[in-house]
């Protein structure tokens, strides 16, 4: 039996190491291409022509004068005469033309006539929500009553998170051209190479084994990007009528206003405890929307076991459809959750902290680990020399505060296939229908593989981004570097085990004995009976060999699932003008058995980033006259930039335990505290809890209106 | 972006003979910050550009202590905030360009272009006009997302907030605008030159669609200290949400006059002679810039979400006060 274990602190060259993502030259020289980039000789431009209204019965579509106009190639109705529309820039009509003015020109000839209809598009206030709330969700875990009688203080609070885009720098797109009848060759920025094709196959009746999906790079997916989206396939259905290839990328209004939402969600929280800071029991009404649908429940308590009752409304809106959303549900459980918490350590007149620490068995199963997190995030930001009461004394406009937060994620590895082929020039290469988000699965891939073989990276060529190759799952839940990584070991070590038994007998040796380290093949401990990788390789003549290697997901050994997060931040909130900046932010982080440091921490800044950005800017503003959404810019559709992160310092959990447990996902996690923290933190700083994120000046002086004034 | 004509002519005669007489089908190009963003969303739909930038007299900033700062409306954000007489002399416009946090902008935008570039407003940005309406005409601003919106001047029809970053300062300094057209010349007072809208197909502005702003002039500060502060949330480019501009002209400790501007809060570049009477006389104390910035928002009223941009207008005051007596740049 190979022995495909993941090898030891000690037995280890590449694994666990900082090492630069291997497509970064690429990308910052520009040579990389994304979908956008991708053109085809007489490439026709697709434009879908979008209801400009909330909610609508289309009584009418005229194209007639699209279809006249010079330059345009063919013209489609997605959603004709009858149909009703639920949201603002649902498609209506799909164009394609030799440019893309002609194809805007020809969209705004296209007459609709709509017959309006009421529309609904704001649920932060449920009291105004009517009839669009659906019956609730209502779930008890424990006796609450009991804990709420024996209860020394109850905590109150009402925490919320709006609806916020994906906002993915490159919009979602696809350039689409068919060979021959019944085969679509499909650029597309997608997050699921191997298995996005099936969306087109159905619509367009075709085998899904004749659809190739070709990407190389993406610009960013949060969970936007698993399906194909109805442009794509009308893309697809104006290619086949025009006899040309064509391109449909969205516009950024068009990707902020229907190609991604993280649903809301909105808590009244009551949390019950004894004086000594021992809680007890939880009770919360929840809201939010996904749009049409409303939204599922969150999580709620979110890491700690407390008896509960929930009641969760899905609010039904005309905002347009929700699409998961990095770490989804986690980020609105966490923020509640820990908010709810933080605000009872005031009640109690505790530093949450201890609070957290004194309940921290209610984490279990990783009370343990929680622990160590959270005691080394506060040696981190000082948090006992920093941490004041809540509300900042020191005289002057500016109020510092600290917060914290704990989170979790599953993160086990998907299903994945790779085909590593080595070649007799000594050339190697790894072959798997995944995708790299910007996350390093290449270079994750790299490294396993290079590692097996004792080799360097750069001897390792990986291709992925094709359908063609050996199916590899989708990039979400945090599963792609459990998956890729145990297929590519498994590959590799079937791969490598092959190359011995080629080369045991001229090394005169048992293959069993044979190792690959620094690029040579040598008998185990006995440097001076080898031969280099590519003497080695040389032997294999006319016939490369070729191994796949899988993850079989579920219950794979070199993959696992569970981790935990600590992050704590300091903010420094002006109280005169409620602009809050971040001072410092820490994370810590447990991944199981980390491949690649350093591509691990920048998912971790990455995720902070994000997660700040989140906490301080992004909403989705709907407009309730109109129903449409006002802010479909980036002007408006506010983005943390470079001067607002702050100081932002993370730590992964590494040590033997943690290798022991095998690969697990790091995508999600630590997106999921940041609004949490920082909420808590704002709290901390200026006496009083801002309900709702994002924390914009309207929100934190109206606050501190509510406290007794400005400073 | 819809098909249109390009002309590109060398002199202010060129141009304004390229012009129109109907705003809308003809668009003077200039950084292009803002025209090329409203073309690209269909709001702005010319049929021919006037590209002014090869005309070589709307360049170069030219400054004596005797005479006061001229600017040609070619100028950049970005020339204006590092030319060392500026700093030194009107350090609130180049505190004003500085609060432009994208180097891309200051670098294409221009001082013209500053002036004249269209409301931020999200409504108009939508293609709903300029008053912001719906189909029969009813204002979607009042009960609208209106938290960017105006708090001076707001009874109506027009609710937007002059997008200006210079404005304050030129107002506050005394400047004025040379404007040229088939006229010839002819030079308004920067407080003159904006006005507010009573219909969709009118502009923020005194400029007649055959017109272009040639210079801007601004007198000597004499050693007025002079500062802008602008509240911005975010460190990446972001609008103002208030912003203030002042110019204090001392005598000793006491200030003798001042003049108080705030932009971002009304559909004009908006004076506060409350503020500049109370001032008058005053020795600046944290206490006294705080009572200016209170009777400069005497007459402000929030619209539905907008109640916190009376808050930040009052710091805006204030803050500029005293930077403005610290005379920091």
């Amino acid at each position: 039996m190979p022995d495909y274990k993941w090898p030891d602190a000690t037995r280890r060259a590449l694994m666990g190491k900082r090492h630069s993502r291997i497509d970064g030259p690429d990308k910052v020289s520009g040579k990389a291409k994304y979908t956008q980039d991708r053109k085809l000789p007489d490439m026709l431009y697709g434009r879908i022509v979008r209801c400009p209204y909330a909610h609508a019965k289309v009584v009418s579509v005229d194209t007639s004068a699209a279809e006249k106009m010079p330059g345009v190639r063919a013209v489609t109705v997605i959603q004709g005469p009858g149909k009703e529309i639920h949201w603002a820039g649902d498609e209506i009509v799909a164009i394609a033309a030799t440019d893309e003015n002609i194809a805007r020109d020809a969209a705004r000839s296209v007459k609709v006539v709509y017959e309006q209809l009421p529309h609904f598009v704001r649920e932060e206030d449920l009291s105004e929500a009517g009839s669009q709330i659906k019956d609730p969700e209502e779930k008890t875990e424990g006796d609450p009553d009991k804990g709420f009688k024996e209860a020394d203080v109850v905590s109150e609070g009402v925490y919320g998170l709006p609806v916020i885009t994906h906002c993915t720098f490159e919009s979602h797109g696809s350039l689409n051209a068919w060979e021959g009848d019944d085969k679509l060759l499909a650029y597309i920025s997608t997050q699921a190479v191997s298995d996005v094709g099936s969306g087109y196959a159905q619509p367009l009746k075709i085998p899904a084994a004749n659809v190739h999906i070709l990407q190389d790079h993406i610009g960013g997916g949060f969970g936007s990007k698993f399906s194909t989206d109805r442009w794509d396939v009308e893309a697809a259905v104006l290619a086949k009528k025009a006899g040309k290839p064509v391109r449909m990328v969205l516009d950024r209004d068009e990707e902020l206003k229907v190609a991604g939402a993280r649903p809301s969600t909105f808590a009244r929280v009551k949390v019950a405890a004894k004086k000594d800071g021992t809680i007890l029991a939880w009770d919360s009404t929840s809201w939010g929307t996904g749009g049409l649908t409303g939204a599922g429940a969150p999580p709620l308590p979110y890491c700690w076991r407390i008896p509960y009752r929930l009641k969760h409304y899905a609010v039904a809106t005309n905002i347009g459809p929700s699409r998961a959303w990095r770490a989804p549900n986690h980020p609105q459980a966490c923020c509640i959750t820990m908010g709810a918490l933080e605000d009872l350590a005031a009640t109690l007149k505790m530093d949450p902290l201890d609070l957290f620490l004194k309940n921290i068995e209610m984490t279990a199963p990783r009370a343990n680990l929680y622990k160590e997190e959270l005691l080394k995030a506060a040696e981190m930001i000082e948090w006992k020399k920093k941490w004041h009461p809540r509300g900042d004394t020191t005289p002057g406009h500016i109020k510092k505060g600290l917060g914290l937060s704990i989170h979790t994620w599953g993160g086990r590895g998907h299903v994945s296939e790779n085909r590593v082929t080595i070649h007799a020039d000594g050339s190697v290469s790894c072959e798997l229908a995944s995708q790299d988000l910007g996350t390093g699965t290449r270079t994750v891939i790299a490294i396993v593989a290079a590692e097996t073989l004792g080799l360097p990276i750069s001897a390792i060529t990986v291709k992925i981004g094709d359908n063609r190759y050996p199916r590899s799952g989708a990039s979400g839940g945090s599963t792609t570097v459990g998956g890729v990584s145990a297929s590519t070991r498994r590959a590799t070590v079937d791969a490598r085990d092959l190359l011995f038994q080629k080369v045991a007998p001229a090394l005169n040796a048992d293959a069993a004995k044979l190792e690959a380290v620094g690029g040579r093949i040598q008998v185990q401990g006995d440097p001076t009976k080898s031969m280099t990788w590519k003497q080695a390789c040389a032997r294999l003549g006319a016939t490369p060999i070729v191994a796949t290697g899988k993850c079989i997901g579920g219950r794979d050994e070199l993959t696992n699932q569970g981790v935990g997060g600590a992050q704590m931040v300091e903010v420094a909130v002006d109280t005169e003008t409620g602009i809050v900046k971040i001072e410092k932010f820490v994370a810590v982080q447990d991944v199981g058995y980390l491949i690649s440091l350093k591509t691990a921490e920048s998912q971790m800044y990455g995720a902070i980033i994000m997660g700040i950005s989140y906490s301080l800017f992004e909403e989705k503003i709907m407009d309730p006259t109109t129903g449409r959404m006002v802010n479909p810019n980036m002007e408006f559709y506010k983005l943390a930039g470079i001067g607002d992160i702050g100081r932002i310092q993370v730590h992964m959990v590494m040590n033997k335990e943690q290798d022991e447990r095998g690969v697990i996902g790091l995508g999600e996690p630590p997106v999921v505290s940041p609004g949490a923290a920082i909420g808590n933190a704002i709290a901390n700083a200026i006496g009083i809890r801002v309900p709702n994120l994002p924390f914009t000046p309207d929100r934190v002086l109206a606050a501190l209106e509510k406290r007794g004034g400005l400073s | 972006m819809r098909a249109f004509e390009y002309a590109s002519p060398t002199t202010k005669e060129q141009a304004v003979a390229l012009l129109g007489e109907k705003w809308g089908e003809i668009e003077v190009l200039a950084g292009g910050t803002d025209l090329l963003s409203l073309m690209k969303d269909d709001v702005a739909q010319p049929k021919r550009l006037v590209d002014i930038k090869e005309v070589k007299e709307l360049q170069g900033i030219k400054y004596a202590p005797a005479t006061g700062l001229r600017l040609g409306a070619l100028v950049t954000m970005q020339e204006l905030l590092e030319n060392p007489a500026i700093k030194k002399e009107y350090p609130a416009l180049a505190q004003a360009a500085d609060g432009i946090t994208s180097p891309q902008i200051r670098n294409a935008g221009t001082v013209g272009g500053d002036l004249c570039q269209r409301p931020r407003c999200w409504y108009f940005r939508d293609g709903m006009g300029l008053l912001a309406q719906d189909a029969k005409g009813r204002p979607l601003v009042p009960e609208g997302e209106n938290r960017y919106h105006a708090i001076l001047g707001n009874s109506g029809p027009a609710y937007f907030v002059n997008p200006s970053s210079l404005a304050p300062a030129l107002i506050a300094l005394g400047a004025s605008i040379r404007i040229f057209g088939p006229k010839g010349p002819r030079e308004v007072g920067a407080g003159e030159f904006f006005v507010t809208p009573k219909t969709n197909g009118e502009r923020e502005y005194v400029l007649k669609p055959n017109e272009i702003v040639t210079d801007i002039l601004v007198p000597p500060a004499a050693g007025a200290r002079n500062a802008t502060y602008e509240v911005r949330q975010r460190e990446a480019l972001d609008w103002p949400l208030a912003a203030a501009a002042v110019a204090l002209k001392m005598s000793g400790a006491r200030i003798s006059s001042a003049r108080v501007v705030l932009g971002h809060v009304a559909p004009v570049p908006w004076p506060a002679p409350e503020a500049e009477k109370f001032l008058a006389g005053k020795t600046v104390s944290e206490q006294v810039a705080q009572d200016a910035g209170a009777s400069a928002l005497r007459g402000a009223k929030a619209l539905s979400q907008n109640t916190y941009k009376i808050q930040l207008a009052k710091v805006a005051v204030k803050r500029a006060i005293l930077r403005a007596a610290q005379g920091r740049v």
